[in-house]
């Protein structure tokens, strides 16, 4: 499908448009079993084998709300700063959709478990941007259709589908924004932060693994453009299923751009869903959203209302995490990380993973930098998250431990590392496997030093004279002999000492 | 006691079987037998399942033999309305979208029939999806009335009635949404009771209506009812909104009711619930009960329910909006019937309506679009909105109404059977048979309807007891306390003076 | 007055996803105008006072503890399958566009 899309230079378009953005956040919570039964929830099980009767919509069945669902829900509310309902009920969402198993979707409409609320982000810049929040409520997943047939299994070309029901069921808190207005330019960046923002409260909540390219974490966005931050909000494209950080960042750009062409060539933009493409960053045209979408909402009988109590509220407040700016700020302070280094660590998604490295045993300036250096960079090359690499926070200490013994020298250090990444097992044990130790048997470095100086008979006088130059190349040709495994400090001292007895 | 096994009551069969005097399967065999011999014209029955209730009662028979401890009810036959989901036994609903579904799970109260080794004589037919009162929407052709095969057992649970009633089963299984166990006792002699709201799981019931659908007992006496009520009710973890608090002692009200005494009860009779559109002989049977319950000490005052007069309105678009809903599921995707449409793409949307429009009936697409009108954008307020706002008012009448009296009471339907196609073709009139059924259903309370004589054209008549939420005691308390002192004036219970059945399906 | 035409009966019966046939569409307009006539006095008493009961008996807060029971085989789950392909239910394509 080549369509071509007339698109305003980014920069262009924000100077002449003012751009407002609206987010839905869906977060797959952690629950072991479903929402509204018990089947299990296991990621990558075979297809329709997390499935009860309830699942499946079959004839007869009821829902079961799951408690800790609705106590998940609360909590992702208060850590939101929104209020909690005094009393809420769900709703049917009805829609016929091969993966909706009864037709319907059982959600919350106009009561949902919280509303009311913000969240305080920080940019790259430590520019605060503050996010309101409208509503987070409580719903189901929907299964999952694979198109088979057509032209490479895409919706249109689709010859059939296979529906698995295992995500069916699956207990979903659905997270909107107020439009985020007075961001311009920078509302690519403000999107992309707030999702990530959202992604990390999750995980400190514990309600939520929140891994990105699982799906447990959703965005849809929504744009609009209009020309002067004081005129009426234009016309909002939904672009759904945005799965990435960086995807919605993109999104959102493209969308200003292609909108801002829209609005250019006199024509006005069409309320639509649209689809995000990764491999080419941009959107294109899904459903029109028309008035015909008539969801007939009703309260849903089949449960009944959720009244959360006062004291309930308030113990799930005191089970709440710390507010991430602050713990950022109490990390980076105990730390010792200036503030541009703590910007690249939070920006990285490195706090966590060089938290777990300090608690493990490692100084925070080694964790950082065997986060920051080495791995970030074999993260960015294999373009994966930092903590979708094959090592522990306990490996990393574990691997600077070793260093700090003196047992690896720093470049030892990083063929273990290699080694870890690479599944050959613990740090110690790539040491043995590989025989990566240090060389620190002073005999075996005398001999190797002797072997090298007598090969370069004219340099010994060159240092004795007092130029130090040559030293480099005799402790080159230690390392080499000893395959890296020497500590080049003290190859240095041996050569000294050896040209001074000569 | 009748030499003929089917024609005792379940309390009876209960009290033969723990006594040893007979086996339960000759009981069910006997019922088997009957049902071979009868059900071709009466037509209660979709599905017979005689091995598997054969083996259950084997089963009973070892284990009573084993001198094993058993539920009272163990080795005495059942039959179970269509609607209610069995794990390895056709299911429909009376409906052909379901035609040849085989449900992987058993509904609560199945497990519980099951655990308690009733033998399952089979599924009793019933209107498509319970929606109607005459079991004629029924996809698999009408049940008959027992007591006149070209009149209607009523609906939607006619089956279970019919069945019933015509001595195939002791007990049966009914659902009622807006008087279908009910509103079929009424018309065909025999006892039912929609229990309060949440007393029995809807765990595996295919819904109708969410929040007026209840299952309850369909017997041939107010003791049999609160046996069965007993067994099948109680809270289940599945269902929401089933109630948390154990069931109250039925049984025991039940025999209370059987001394006759009904000393201090305080009887209502709503007002809305009588007179005009009321059949006379319906009235007249109605004010014959009355005086038997003030004889046997019991006040009897008139009552207003003001809003009564609303209920069906309010029913007719509760029911549908819900029902719109809780029919999505049957789309041709994962169950059930599914039809290609033969021309243009066979797509998901189009594979959908082709299957829906082959597979409802009639009346089952008419209340469907008529949910979906109601529920949908610019119209909910004015129709779903209005009805719940109803509803309200119709549960502060029995709030008021509750606060004067025990019980209320009014006839069960306005009339008796009717013939067989007489109002297939006009839906409100059909609509009018539950008047006096639907307000139960709307408040949740529980309501019960026991024989109360033969109207001026010899057909059976129902007298209605209706009582606060989890009062269900209340109900059988009076029921039984009526029909013991109106069989002691007939010397019998009504049925007996039903005509004979013959395998030609002639009334003798 | 008419309250309901043909044409929001075909509408609804779109929504509702249930092919009618032209003889269908003529005689449910007509019943449900008729139904929809009488239903609607439910609007005489429902006035802004008055709230709505969604649930016959109030209850609040029924939770399910967060177990896992006993899912079904996945030949149970498909046992209903009209069609069924690799452990998944085939269904029709999905949207309307042609292949």
């Amino acid at each position: 499908m080549t369509v071509t899309t007339d698109l305003v230079p980014f920069d262009e378009a924000v100077r002449r448009y003012d751009p407002v953005i609206g987010i839905e956040v869906h977060v797959e919570l952690g629950t072991a079993s479903k929402m509204f039964d018990g089947a299990p929830t296991e990621f990558g099980a075979e297809p329709n084998s997390q499935v009860t009767p309830v699942s499946l919509g079959l004839p007869g069945v009821l829902p079961a709300l799951n408690g800790k669902a609705v106590e998940s829900a609360i909590r992702i509310g208060l850590a939101l700063n929104c209020e909690i309902a005094e009393l809420c009920r769900f709703a049917r969402k009805n829609y016929f959709y091969p993966d909706v198993p009864k037709n319907f979707q059982t959600s919350q409409y106009d009561e949902p478990i919280a509303f009311d609320g913000y969240v305080e982000l920080e940019l790259e810049d430590g520019t605060p941007v503050r996010v309101e929040i409208e509503r987070a409520h409580m719903e189901e997943d929907a299964g999952k259709n694979t198109h088979v047939g057509g032209a490479g299994g895409r919706i249109h070309g689709a010859e059939y589908s296979l529906v698995d029901y295992n995500r069916a069921g699956v207990p979903l808190v659905e997270i909107v924004t107020k439009p985020i207005t007075g961001v311009g330019a920078r509302a690519p960046e403000v999107a992309a932060t707030y999702v990530r923002h959202l992604r990390d409260l999750f995980r400190a909540l514990g309600v939520s693994e929140a891994r990105m390219e699982r799906g447990n974490v959703r965005a849809d966005v929504n744009v609009s453009l209009r020309p002067s931050p004081d005129a009426p909000l234009g016309t909002r494209t939904e672009t759904k299923n945005v799965n990435s950080f960086r995807s919605v960042e993109r999104a959102v750009r493209f969308e200003i751009a292609r909108q801002a062409a829209v609005l250019d060539s006199g024509a006005t933009v069409v309320q639509e869903t649209r689809h995000f493409h990764e491999d080419s960053g941009t959107t294109s045209s899904g459903r029109i959203k028309s008035d015909a979408e008539d969801y007939r909402y009703f309260p849903e009988p089949d449960l009944v209302p959720v009244a959360p109590s006062r004291e309930w509220v308030e113990e799930l407040r005191t089970t709440l995490p710390e507010v991430p700016a602050v713990r950022r700020r109490r990390l980076q302070q105990g730390w010792g990380f200036t503030d541009p280094e703590m910007r690249d660590v939070v920006n990285a998604g490195a706090v966590e993973l060089i938290e777990a490295t300090v608690e493990a045993g490692a100084s925070p300036a080694a964790a950082r930098k065997w986060w920051m250096g080495e791995l970030a960079r074999t993260a960015k090359a294999d373009e994966v998250d930092l903590e979708s690499l094959a090592i522990t926070p306990a490996q990393i200490a574990e691997l600077q431990g070793l260093v700090d013994a003196g047992r690896l020298n720093d470049k030892l250090a990083r063929q273990v590392l290699a080694g870890v990444l690479a599944g050959e097992g613990s740090p110690e044990e790539v040491v043995t496997a590989r025989g990566l130790e240090v060389v620190s048997d002073d005999g075996a470095l005398e001999t190797a030093v002797d072997a090298a100086l007598a090969a370069q008979p004219d340099v010994v006088a060159k240092i004795r004279s007092g130029n130090l130059g040559p030293v480099g190349a005799i402790i080159g040709a230690v390392m080499k002999a000893t395959r890296g495994q020497a500590d080049a400090g003290r190859v240095r001292e041996i050569v000294l000492q050896r040209v001074e007895q000569g | 006691m009748s030499e003929d096994l089917t024609r005792r009551t379940a309390a009876e069969l209960a009290r033969a079987l723990a006594a040893g005097e007979v086996s339960s399967v000759e009981v069910t065999q006997a019922h088997l037998d009957r049902i071979a011999a009868v059900d071709g014209p009466v037509h209660a029955f979709l599905h017979v399942s005689d091995e598997e209730a054969l083996a259950t009662a084997r089963d009973v028979d070892r284990r009573r033999a084993a001198g094993e401890d058993l539920h009272p009810l163990a080795g005495v036959p059942v039959a179970v309305k269509d609607v209610v989901v069995t794990e390895g036994t056709p299911t429909t609903a009376g409906s052909r979208i379901l035609q040849g579904w085989v449900p992987p799970y058993d509904a609560t109260l199945v497990s519980r029939l099951k655990a308690a080794r009733l033998p399952i004589l089979g599924k009793t037919n019933m209107d498509e999806f319970a929606m109607g009162s005459s079991t004629e929407h029924s996809a698999y052709g009408d049940t008959h009335n027992p007591w006149d095969l070209t009149r209607i057992p009523g609906g939607s649970g006619g089956g279970s009635a019919a069945a019933v009633g015509a001595y195939e089963a002791p007990l049966a299984i009914g659902t009622d949404t807006g008087g279908s166990i009910r509103q079929p006792a009424a018309v065909t002699g025999t006892v039912g009771v929609k229990p309060t709201y949440g007393s029995v799981s809807r765990y595996g019931l295919i819904a109708l209506a969410s929040s007026l659908d209840q299952a309850g007992p369909v017997t041939r006496s107010v003791l049999d009812a609160a046996l069965l009520h007993e067994l099948i009710g109680g809270h289940d973890p599945r269902d929401a909104t089933s109630l948390p608090e154990p069931v109250p002692p039925l049984v025991a009200a039940a025999r209370q009711g059987l001394t006759g005494d009904l000393s201090g009860v305080r009887i209502g009779v709503v007002t809305e619930l009588n007179g005009e559109g009321y059949q006379p002989g319906v009235r007249a049977r109605f004010d014959e009960a009355l005086d038997v319950l003030r004889g046997a000490g019991a006040q009897v005052t008139e009552v207003s329910c003001p809003h009564f007069g609303y209920a069906l309105a309010a029913y007719y678009l509760i029911l549908p909006s819900e029902a719109s809903s809780n029919l999505a599921k049957f789309d041709g995707m994962r169950f059930g019937l599914r039809v290609v449409p033969q021309d243009g793409p066979p797509t998901a949307e189009r594979v959908m309506a082709a299957t829906r429009g082959a597979g409802f009936g009639d009346e089952v697409k008419r209340r469907i679009i008529l949910g979906t009108y109601a529920l949908s954008a610019g119209y909910y307020d004015a129709y779903y909105g209005s009805a719940q706002k109803v509803r309200t008012l119709i549960q502060r009448d029995f709030a008021a109404a509750f606060d004067q009296v025990d019980v209320l009471v009014s006839p069960t339907t306005p009339t008796t059977a009717f013939k067989l196609g007489e109002k297939l073709d006009d839906p409100l009139a059909m609509y009018l048979n539950d008047v006096a059924t639907i307000p139960a259903n709307l408040a949740g309370v529980p309501g019960l309807s026991v024989p109360s004589g033969l109207s001026d054209d010899g057909l059976p008549v129902g007298f209605q007891v209706l009582a606060p939420a989890r009062a269900d005691d209340r109900v059988y308390r009076v029921g039984a306390a009526l029909e013991a002192l109106l069989e002691a004036s007939w010397g019998g219970p009504l049925l007996a003076r039903a005509p004979e059945l013959t395998t030609e399906g002639s009334a003798r | 007055m008419s309250t309901i035409s043909r044409e929001e009966v075909a509408r609804l019966a779109g929504l509702a996803r249930i092919d009618l046939t032209e003889t269908e569409l003529t005689r449910l307009a007509g019943e449900l105008d008729v139904i929809v006539e009488s239903v609607a006095r439910v609007q005489e008493v429902a006035t802004a006072d008055v709230p709505a009961t969604s649930h016959p008996i109030p209850m609040t807060n029924v939770f399910r503890a967060d177990v896992v029971e006993a899912p079904l085989s996945v030949a149970q789950a498909l046992s209903g399958a009209p069609e069924a392909q690799d452990g998944r239910f085939a269904v029709p394509q999905i949207l309307g566009e042609d292949a």
